[in-house]
């Protein structure tokens, strides 16, 4: 089997699936031509995210690192979420084939950018180089 | 019940292919290479297959070489022409863009090599112009090679008027017919190519094993040395279970292939139709020219490999040419080459069907697949985006 049980129950299972019409912040990575697209939506309250919903175009492990990127930032403090790492996404879902680890590279940087874009809605302080590194789909196919 | 609809990748081997294996298996078990009556009696064997094949594809016994499979027919026949040409000053090879990797990666290696190729265009129908072909032969082109039926989309070549023309022009000419024989009728002569390519696990036949055809006026070099098997042009002890597996699977599939054909083509047709009624959605290749058994679509805004696991877990066996499905980064050859955009081609799906599928088989997948792609389309922010308008639909 190309994929673990636990990436197989997010797949076919997701959490948080759908999106948020009042989000606080909506982050997306990835593009359509490289084949995977991550949107996150959330909802923050203080400093803790209290909803969070995902839409993804991709493969299997597009959906199952998404919804488990999700699950292991939802109540979670900002500071806390601002930590989630691909590793521990791929660690939480038991693996991922090495040509997957991309997608959860794409998890972490979703994440990201949605709370980089809720600090710059609400104009609150932070240091750049949380979010540099940038989108890393940019290179990833011809074209 | 399970629903095999990817039988282009490959077959249930036939009842009448495993028995021939058997019995070859358990009583001839002489190399066909000895003297002694063991030896003898596999040679029998070995030369029915080779008649019986030979009869399949209207040609003699003696044009029928034994290889390991498709990709091994095809490197021969490519490196076997260009190796014959080259002695009188001939370095060009004319080609399609949708070729099997078989093909086309033996020919990117000669090009490394200092060759030249031409990659002919097969349009958004799938079908390369015989008057393209006649165009880009030059006084130094030493082959043509056009596959007679695409692996992915199912579109069918004009073999038979690119034979025509490389006749007249005296040029030797390729065909890999992996994804044809046994499905569609194919007589060498009538098609006028000089080599052609076959496998017998795509027609109920064992895996490992496969025909190059190559006319008796057809040079063939061996890519492997050893023994004088196949008059010296394949060496290696004959695999005669595979061998006798492969010339039952063919005589078989060859018997009634009409009516196989038309009964597969009428089940293709309904599946199709039915699948175009999702929105959006969009047929890859030419609808009339194309094998019985070929249903290939894009959906807009869902990803192929996410589409087939799904299928799978609803117990449909289907294939895409989605860049995630390959392991490579980018999505099919077969679908950019006919001008499919990146972004359509990752949502690819093929179903291969074939004479084992039922009528009930193709009502279930109509109405499971659409399911499947409402609920990923549901879950993509690509289709959010069209829906809302913020993108424009590229398949309308």
């Amino acid at each position: 089997m190309l994929y673990s049980e636990k990436v197989m129950d997010h797949f076919t299972n997701p959490r948080n699936v759908g999106k948020l019409d009042d989000a606080d912040g909506v982050g997306e990575v990835g593009n359509a031509k490289c084949g995977d697209i991550m949107k996150i939506y959330l909802k923050i309250d203080g400093d803790v995210i209290t909803d969070v919903k995902f839409n993804t175009f991709g493969c299997g492990s597009a959906i199952a690192t998404s919804s488990m990127a999700t699950e292991m930032i939802k109540g979670k403090p900002l500071s806390e979420a601002l930590e989630l790492t691909n590793k521990a996404v791929v660690e939480a879902l038991d693996g991922l084939p090495p040509q997957k680890i991309h997608c959860s590279v794409l998890a972490e940087e979703a994440v990201k950018a949605a709370i980089k874009d809720y600090f710059d809605n609400t104009g609150k302080e932070y240091d750049p180089a949380l979010f540099k590194g940038g989108h890393s789909c940019d290179n990833c196919c011809n074209g | 019940m399970r629903i095999y609809a990817d039988n282009a990748a490959t077959t249930k081997i036939s009842r009448k292919a495993r028995d021939a294996m058997i019995s070859v298996m358990d009583e001839v078990y002489g190399n066909p290479s000895s003297l002694h009556s063991e030896g003898q009696r596999a040679a029998e064997v070995l030369l029915k297959a080779r008649e019986d094949i030979a009869d399949c594809l209207g040609c003699s016994a003696d044009e029928i070489y034994f290889t390991s499979g498709g990709s091994e027919s095809d490197n021969t026949a490519i490196v076997s022409a260009v190796k014959y040409a080259e002695k009188r000053g001939k370095r060009h090879i004319v080609t399609t863009a949708f070729e099997h990797h078989a093909v086309l990666h033996a020919i990117k290696k000669l090009e490394a090599q200092g060759y030249e190729a031409t990659y002919l265009d097969v349009h958004e129908n799938g079908i390369v112009r015989p008057d393209e072909v006649e165009k880009a032969i030059r006084e130094d082109t030493a082959l043509v090679s056009v596959m007679y039926a695409n692996n992915e989309i199912g579109t069918i070549q004009p073999i038979s008027e690119i034979g025509r023309i490389c006749n007249e022009k005296k040029i030797l000419f390729h065909t890999d017919a992996v994804q044809a024989a046994g499905h569609v009728k194919l007589d060498v002569g009538e098609l006028g190519v000089d080599y052609l390519a076959l496998s017998a696990h795509k027609f109920h036949g064992p895996r490992g094993i496969g025909v190059l055809y190559a006319k008796r006026r057809a040079t063939l070099s061996p890519l492997i040395e050893g023994g004088a098997q196949e008059k010296n042009r394949r060496a290696g002890t004959e695999n005669l279970p595979a061998i006798a597996g492969m010339a039952a699977a063919l005589k078989d599939a060859v018997s009634g292939i009409d009516e196989t054909a038309c009964r597969v083509s009428a089940m293709r047709d309904k599946l199709i139709d039915g699948l175009l009624k999702i929105p959006h959605t969009v047929l890859n290749g030419d609808k009339e020219s194309r094998l019985p058994g070929n249903v290939n679509v894009c959906f807009e805004g869902i990803e192929g490999e996410s589409l087939l696991l799904m299928l799978d877990m609803m117990g449909v066996a289907a294939s895409s040419g989605s860049a995630c499905t390959s392991g490579s980064l980018d999505p099919s050859h077969v679908l950019l080459a006919i001008g499919r955009p990146h972004e359509i081609a990752h949502g690819s799906l093929r179903l291969t069907i074939d004479d084992e599928n039922t009528d009930e088989e193709i009502e279930k997948m109509t109405d499971i697949i659409p399911k499947v792609v409402e609920k990923l389309r549901d879950m993509s922010p690509v289709w959010d985006d069209l829906q809302k308008g913020r993108n424009k639909y590229v398949i309308q």
